[in-house]
């Protein structure tokens, strides 16, 4: 795997992909909402600061003005690594999250997820998905799914966690399936089906799996379904 | 004077002092010898629901023998078992099966409903997917209380249960 | 003569028909249900064959509790009592790696003596856990002594994580920030006891029952589960090290004082049943060697426990960790928007992720096996329903 140089361009060229500098917006309705996510979406050690411009980006270790560090004292420089690769096999496509130590966060759309995940398995050595998750955001009318990716077979990659992230439209949500990529989603991606109600095209069992058989109401991770008394 | 007793006043109340007689000298302690033979032989049904389990097993261990009270946990079927513990909580899918498998025992049956989600549906309660207490499914016996109960506290209550059954009558 | 041909030609018009019989017919459908002469639950449904298993199916659900959904009601305090019940004898290691994700969102930092108390309850509970599967797994074949010695050791243990913490199985020890409360006097002498008595017992544990001859028949060679399949199927824990992948997050994440102990992953090569049923036997005695390292390194003094607000809140964002627990990695994604409770928790237990390699396994092996694959695979279905 070839790190990238650790220059000001490349910093600009992995980030300047995230908001609003590109003309071809992939996620129109997606990009104000992570834009303001990303000032938020920090941990303690990268927080940024008050005065910096709403597109500064999580992850970056120092402002814009003073020299980027080098890998020994830049604790995330692998993760950075492994993000510049995907950038550049992606462009545009893939938009990072966040870096943080061992953890990476990517967004993609859901034309595009099975392309990455491929991507990722082979090229790069996430050889199962550990999780998946779906997550009911009312207020942009969206459901998103993300994928926990890890590696057993790589060792610089074990403790890697590279979690791929789609948003579909929340009435009538379809997704496509990652069950050819990666065996181990099927049940997870089942369970979403039913708590959720999202549809996974190519998986051979849209069903309920733990509900009761008569269950009749709303998928209940929903934010509409209210627990009885709440 | 086998005359007198046999008209039909007499012969009524001769009648009705045997029974009397025949219920101290036989009922009695042929129900004591019944339910002396039921207490000490309570087979429960395998049927662990949920995380009381881990406590009903422990109840078995070397430590809090529950094989001294006839209780013997592994077996085979439950066609031949009278006790019915309700490990835990019951969630509505597996309500039914659990109706099943207490109509599928034979008479007489008991039920010890063990933990707190048993009872009322515990720290539970307010889940979609949980039932509120179990006796509105099938008839409890003896609550035994408790998140989990010690087994301790279910050794108590299967002794609740034997002084329940010392003193039912047999059918 | 009549009759003879009368036989002839009704002999003829079975055989016929004997032939004409559909392969549906054939197979028969056995619901391995929810209450059977094992552990409960749990339900999977074969499809017979004879004696050779064609196609399972599970059936989990049954003590599905809607624990995530409860979650987004409570905050991140009261999330523990009802987050430690779906492994209740495990309840530090799913409350372990809850805690890591919350002070992650938080920024809560933990004191040092804090993060020794909470490995030493982990490794703990991970005895506690293993000797119950073991118990349960001596029944499963019916060698009851490995049901009664394994639930006897257990009971010292939970004597210790009583005197800890002051409940047999459901501790609520670990919260975001520490422990609840120091150890008390004479803990560490009583731990040390404990584990040298368990070494030797441990001995005696492998000659009743990994050296028992029938069990070595029972669970060798049955079940192989290949490198290749386990990774792609994404398992994880002691099955994963079962089939030659040394992976274990306290090595590849190491998560708080990790960093500091000197262990060895186990793993073992053959990928079969007994490879199964031996590395987490392995592994509680490594577990001993990390147990008194770990009383060693501790600092004499210090606090336990950060100092907590009432409702401890962080800035939206989202946190994943992951902490090896008795089945395998167990990780909590939380997905907080900045108010006290969290705006979406994910449990990925290692049961469920397990739970994929049984119809994976089951298939083309024989229904007296069933047992063995069955609890070797380390499925509790508590938590897999969650």
């Amino acid at each position: 795997m070839i790190l990238p140089t650790h220059s000001q361009d490349s910093y600009d060229r992995y980030y300047m992909v995230t908001i609003g500098v590109n003309n071809t917006k992939p996620w129109p309705l997606l990009l104000p909402i992570y834009a303001t996510r990303q000032i938020q979406l920090s941990n303690s050690t990268y927080r940024s600061s008050s005065n910096s411009p709403p597109t500064d980006i999580v992850g970056r270790p120092s402002p814009p003005s003073k020299p980027a560090l080098s890998p020994e004292q830049d604790p995330v420089a692998f993760e950075k690594g492994i993000a510049g690769e995907i950038l550049v096999k992606f462009g545009q496509l893939a938009h990072i999250i966040f870096i943080k130590h061992l953890r990476i966060k990517i967004a993609v759309e859901p034309s595009n997820i099975i392309r990455l995940a491929t991507y990722l398995r082979d090229r790069l050595g996430f050889d199962h998905a550990e999780s998946v998750t779906g997550t009911d955001y009312p207020k942009d009318n969206q459901v998103e799914v993300v994928y926990h990716l890890g590696s057993y077979t790589r060792q610089d990659l074990a403790g890697q966690v590279i979690s791929v992230a789609t948003r579909t439209n929340r009435d009538d949500p379809t997704l496509p399936s990652l069950i050819g990529v990666y065996k181990s989603v099927e049940y997870h991606e089942r369970e979403i089906f039913e708590m959720l109600g999202i549809y996974f095209e190519g998986h051979p069992r849209n069903e309920r799996f733990l509900l009761p058989e008569d269950w009749a109401d709303i998928p209940p991770l929903r934010k509409e379904f209210r627990i009885k008394g709440r | 004077m086998l005359k007198e007793l046999i008209n039909p006043a007499q012969f009524n109340i001769m009648v009705g002092k045997l029974g009397d007689v025949l219920v101290k000298a036989l009922d009695k302690p042929l129900g004591y010898a019944i339910n002396w033979g039921r207490i000490w032989s309570l087979w429960p049904v395998h049927l662990e629901t949920a995380c009381c389990s881990v406590e009903f097993g422990a109840a078995s261990s070397p430590r809090y023998d529950v094989e001294r009270f006839g209780i013997i946990e592994a077996f085979g079927s439950l066609r031949q078992c009278d006790l019915i513990v309700v490990q835990g909580t019951v969630t509505r899918k597996m309500a039914p099966r659990l109706r099943m498998v207490y109509d599928q025992m034979p008479d007489p049956k008991y039920v010890i409903a063990m933990g707190a989600c048993a009872i009322t549906g515990g720290l539970y309660v307010d889940s979609y997917n949980v039932l509120p207490g179990v006796d509105g499914i099938i008839p409890v016996d003896v609550y035994v209380p408790g998140c989990p109960p010690r087994p301790e506290t279910l050794i108590q209550g299967t002794m609740l249960l034997q002084e329940k059954l010392k003193v039912s009558k047999i059918k | 003569m009549a009759d003879l041909e009368d036989r002839i030609r009704e002999s003829q018009r079975m055989g016929i028909q004997i032939a004409k019989e559909s392969e549906d017919d054939r197979l028969m459908t056995l619901s391995v249900g929810p209450q059977h002469p094992g552990s409960g639950h749990f339900r999977f449904v074969v499809k017979l064959d004879g004696d050779y298993i064609v196609h399972c199916d599970p059936d989990p659900g049954y003590v599905h509790r809607g624990e995530e959904k409860m979650c987004e009601y409570r905050n991140f305090i009261q999330n523990i009592p009802h987050l430690e019940r779906p492994v209740i004898h495990d309840s530090t290691n799913i409350t372990y790696s809850y805690s890591l994700a919350v002070e992650e969102l938080t920024g809560i930092q933990v004191p040092r003596r804090g993060q020794f108390i909470r490995a030493i309850a982990s490794e703990l509970n991970r005895q506690i856990y293993t000797l119950y599967w073991l118990a349960i797994y001596g029944i499963f074949l019916g060698h009851s002594t490995m049901f009664m010695w394994p639930a006897g050791d257990r009971e010292l243990f939970i004597d210790l994580m009583e005197a800890l913490t002051g409940a047999r199985v459901t501790h609520a020890f670990n919260i975001p920030g520490g422990v609840r409360n120091d150890i008390p006097n004479g803990f560490k002498d009583k731990c040390l006891r404990q584990i040298t008595y368990y070494e030797k017992r441990l001995k005696e544990y492998e000659d009743i029952f990994y050296n028992n001859p029938l069990v070595r028949q029972r669970t060798e060679g049955v079940g192989i589960l290949t490198k290749e399949d386990a990774i792609n199927l994404g398992v994880t824990g002691s099955v994963l090290r079962a089939s030659g992948v040394p992976y274990d997050i306290r090595k590849a994440e190491p998560y708080d004082v990790y960093n500091e102990i000197d262990f060895k992953v186990q793993y073992m090569q053959t990928a079969d049943s007994f490879a199964r049923a031996y590395v987490p036997f392995l592994d509680m005695r490594e577990s001993c060697h990390i147990v008194r390292q770990l009383l060693d390194k501790m600092p004499e003094s210090g606090e336990v426990r950060a100092k907590l607000q009432a409702n401890p809140r962080g800035p939206p964002g989202e946190a994943y960790r992951r902490v090896e627990s008795g089945r395998g990695a167990l990780g909590y994604y939380i997905i907080s928007d900045g108010t006290p409770k969290p705006y979406r928790v994910k449990i990925s237990v290692g049961s469920f992720r397990n739970m994929l390699a049984l119809p994976h396994l089951l298939v083309g092996a024989k229904m007296g096996d069933m047992p063995v694959i069955y609890w070797a695979l380390n499925y509790w279905p508590v938590e897999a329903d969650r």
